[in-house]
């Protein structure tokens, strides 16, 4: 007879895994993939390569050498996942040397100096993305449309419809929206003047990606159905009081509304714990949308308001705990 | 057919009801049996036995040592070996009484007949009677609480009981001990249901069943027809969708009559619910209408490597190795012996710990199974949040236990915690999240207590 184990319950464990939580949300990110390469083609293909290539240096060798941990969290999925979604994020004609730095501000910076992973107040990513927004604000802002082929760094670029809803909104002229496409062609991604993020561009496949989450039950409808459903109502209540807002399916199909609401915002270690919790935070990421997106400095506020109200979330947590059982007993 | 569930959290296991059709076998008896004293909540058993007494079959060995204590009755007949320790469930030596066996002779007041008795038949028998019967019988809650059956019957002043729910959930995985018994003692059963409620004065009565047992939901359905049908009582059969932790007596009161016990030191006789073991309403017949002291029980012997699974009545004091070795012996390698099921059982340091009347299954998980998998980083992924069934949150406590805030454990509730284990369960990270929470719940409790006792 072997050994008797003994340990304290419980004896069993669901099938559950840190890996296959990072990989699910990886296979979720396909169809946008699969839509970016088909819209924006090698340099969409050059630009996630070299995001995910390079997070996963940086995630290593940081794990290696700075913090001199023996079992690195390079096979998790963590460090792809944030490699993609920074790549998502950027135009497609960034160059190899903004991504690396972007790379280099999202593992280094936002994510390993606080611990590494799970203890990272900031999506990494979006601080990637946001500190390449400050330091390269050109580079940043000039988007390439879509049907590009073998063009990178030479790549057409075009005014976002986000671009165009502010102008309108600053003008305060209905009129200039016209130029906008359909909504249902923003919720395809599939307008030939149509310019964006390359991950950001088709609806569609974003909310696909959403579906397979939450069959898979990787993350629950409270953060995305909340932030997509503040945008909604907001945009819908100032398109009634003066036309020159845009619509509010073009609102929310547009720039990086879901890719921020199904993919960042739900990003787990950022975001609060509870379900009540989550509600309250993804009220508010809508809220800070819409007024960054129409009264602040730049054309799109998701990053913003996803990154403003990470810093909430441990507020968030202290205050806003779960119903108790018993509590609502009679 | 309407399905119920309680309202928070809960997971889902993998089943593994190995031994759901094996017929109950008749264990063989031991060559010697031991008797822990301490078999139940409360003080531990006072023998009233020494070294070289003659003893049979439900001689009494050991007298409550307090108002909370059960007695303890000899399961065999024989010479009392020694007063001394065992090895318990516990890991520990503990005191305990061994007997040598020999031949099989019973307490003439037993009735070893299978005669059903009836409650109508028995006028004599006063909610008092009933109840003083339960007491001296040692009856304690068979589903691996063991607590004293008697003090659930007679509440507190302050609560008033207005029905009694039968705990036939069984949502551990592999055990099926009460889904036996009640397939073959129906009839036993609904007996000592009656007699609960009479001793408890309620006329209400239910019985919260998991519809991984269809055969038992039929079969009590149409039987409480046939025998409440036209009586004063009201007993009702209610189906419940299967989820863990089911059967935690919180729980299964949210389940059934849709009211949630408050945080303790609430009972769940405080929202007018007495909830009883299936098993234990079992031993409430033998012992009030049969006259037979609880030294007897149905336990499961399981797992995915055994040879021949089984299910097994059995004496207690009955070493887990007999019974193991009745089904084909340990299996190769190393395992892991559990004093029930796999999510909230004890795993064992021996396999001479005896049977004991908690001891609903002896659950063996084999090889790869038996080790835990090393923990990664908490990704914060709120899974142990969505699971907990008391509404706590698990990846706090256990933070909040690793840096010993004890003051902060006890706002966020850690005392409320069942020790389900569904956290740690569902746990991606494999964080050991539950071991850290029983630490802060143990010393939170002791904090309270030690605060009390200087007011």
């Amino acid at each position: 007879m072997g050994k008797l184990i003994v340990s304290l319950s419980p004896h069993a464990h669901g099938t559950d895994t840190v890996e296959k939580n990072m990989y699910g949300v990886i296979i979720a990110l396909i169809p946008a993939l699969l839509v970016s390469f088909w819209f924006f083609g090698i340099g969409s293909a050059i630009v996630c390569a070299t995001s995910v290539a390079a997070c996963v240096f940086f995630e290593w060798a940081i794990n290696k050498f700075m913090m001199k941990n023996e079992r690195t969290t390079v096979c998790d999925g963590s460090a792809i996942l944030t490699g993609l979604l920074l790549g998502f994020n950027l135009p497609s004609n960034l160059p190899v040397w903004i991504i690396i730095i972007g790379a280099l501000f999202a593992i280094g910076v936002a994510k390993m100096t606080f611990g590494g992973l799970g203890n990272n107040l900031f999506n990494p990513a979006l601080v990637g993305r946001c500190a390449l927004l400050v330091a390269f604000p050109a580079q940043m802002t000039t988007w390439p449309k879509v049907g590009q082929g073998w063009d990178y760094l030479d790549a057409e670029t075009g005014a976002t419809p986000l671009s165009i809803m502010k102008d309108a909104i600053k003008h305060g002229d209905a009129s200039l929206l016209d130029k906008l496409p359909s909504s249902f062609e923003l919720f395809l991604g599939s307008h030939p003047d149509g310019a964006g993020a390359m991950g950001e561009i088709c609806a569609l496949a974003l909310l696909l990606g959403l579906a397979y989450m939450l069959w898979k039950k990787i993350i629950t409808w409270h953060i995305p159905v909340s932030i997509i459903g503040t945008v909604f109502v907001l945009a819908a209540l100032m398109h009634l009081a003066h036309p020159a807002y845009a619509d509010p399916f073009a609102v929310i199909f547009s720039g990086g509304l879901m890719l921020g609401a199904i993919f960042m915002a739900t990003d787990y270690v950022t975001s609060p714990m509870t379900a009540k919790g989550q509600l309250i935070y993804g009220v508010a990421i809508g809220v800070l949308t819409i007024v960054i997106r129409n009264w602040g400095a730049y054309p799109e506020g998701m990053s913003f308001a996803i990154l403003i109200m990470n810093a909430f979330t441990p507020l968030i947590n202290t205050y806003v705990k779960p119903k108790r059982f018993g509590e609502v007993a009679k | 057919m309407n399905v119920r569930t309680f309202r928070i959290g809960g997971v889902h296991p993998e089943e593994n009801k190995l031994t759901h059709d094996v017929e109950t076998k008749l264990a063989a008896l031991p060559k010697q049996a031991i008797f822990p004293l301490s078999q139940h909540i409360g003080a531990p058993a006072k023998p009233v036995v020494v070294k070289g007494d003659k003893v049979k079959v439900g001689t009494l060995i050991a007298e409550p040592g307090g108002f909370v204590s059960a007695p303890i009755f000899s399961s065999v007949s024989g010479t009392v070996f020694k007063v001394d320790t065992a090895i318990d469930a516990t890991g520990y030596r503990k005191p305990a009484i061994i007997i040598n066996v020999e031949g099989d002779e019973w307490e003439e007041s037993i009735d070893r007949s299978d005669k059903l008795e009836l409650v109508k038949d028995h006028p004599e028998l006063t909610p008092e009677k009933i109840v003083s019967r339960i007491k001296s019988a040692g009856v304690v809650g068979m589903g691996g609480a063991c607590f004293p059956t008697f003090i659930k019957l007679t509440p507190p002043p302050t609560a008033k009981a207005e029905c009694v729910i039968i705990n036939a959930v069984e949502c551990e995985p592999y055990i099926t001990a009460d889904f036996r018994l009640m397939m073959e003692h129906a009839d036993e059963i609904l007996v000592g249901l009656e007699l609960l409620m009479k001793g408890a004065k309620v006329t209400k009565g239910y019985i919260g069943i998991e519809t991984n047992k269809m055969p038992a939901i039929e079969l009590l359905t149409r039987k409480c027809a046939e025998v409440f049908g036209t009586s004063e009582y009201q007993v009702e059969v209610v189906p419940l969708k299967q989820r863990y932790p089911q059967g935690g007596e919180k729980q299964l009161v949210d389940a059934v009559i849709n009211r949630q016990v408050p945080a303790p030191p609430a009972i769940p006789v405080n929202v007018g619910a007495i909830v009883q073991n299936v098993g234990t309403a079992f031993a409430v017949y033998e012992a009030v209408m049969k006259n037979k002291p609880l030294f007897e029980r149905y336990t499961t012997v399981t797992g995915k490597k055994l040879a021949n699974p089984g299910n097994f009545q059995v004496r207690m004091g009955t070493p887990m190795k007999d019974l193991i070795d009745a089904c084909g012996g340990m299996p190769e390698g190393d395992n892991k012996l559990l004093a029930g099921g796999p999510m909230m059982g004890k795993a064992l340091t021996s396999v001479e710990v005896p049977i004991c009347k908690g001891t609903n299954s002896v659950t063996i998980i084999s090889d790869d199974e038996a080790f835990r998998k090393e923990p990664q980083p908490c990704i914060r992924c709120a899974k142990c949040v969505s699971a907990c069934p008391m509404g706590l949150e698990p990846y706090l406590l256990a933070k909040l236990a690793a840096i010993q805030n004890w003051e902060r454990a006890e706002k966020e509730e850690v005392v409320s915690c069942i020790e389900c284990g569904s956290c740690q369960f569902t746990c991606p990270a494999h964080r050991p999240l539950l071991d850290n929470i029983r630490q802060a719940k143990s010393t939170v409790m002791g904090i309270i207590r030690s605060r009390t006792a200087k007011k």
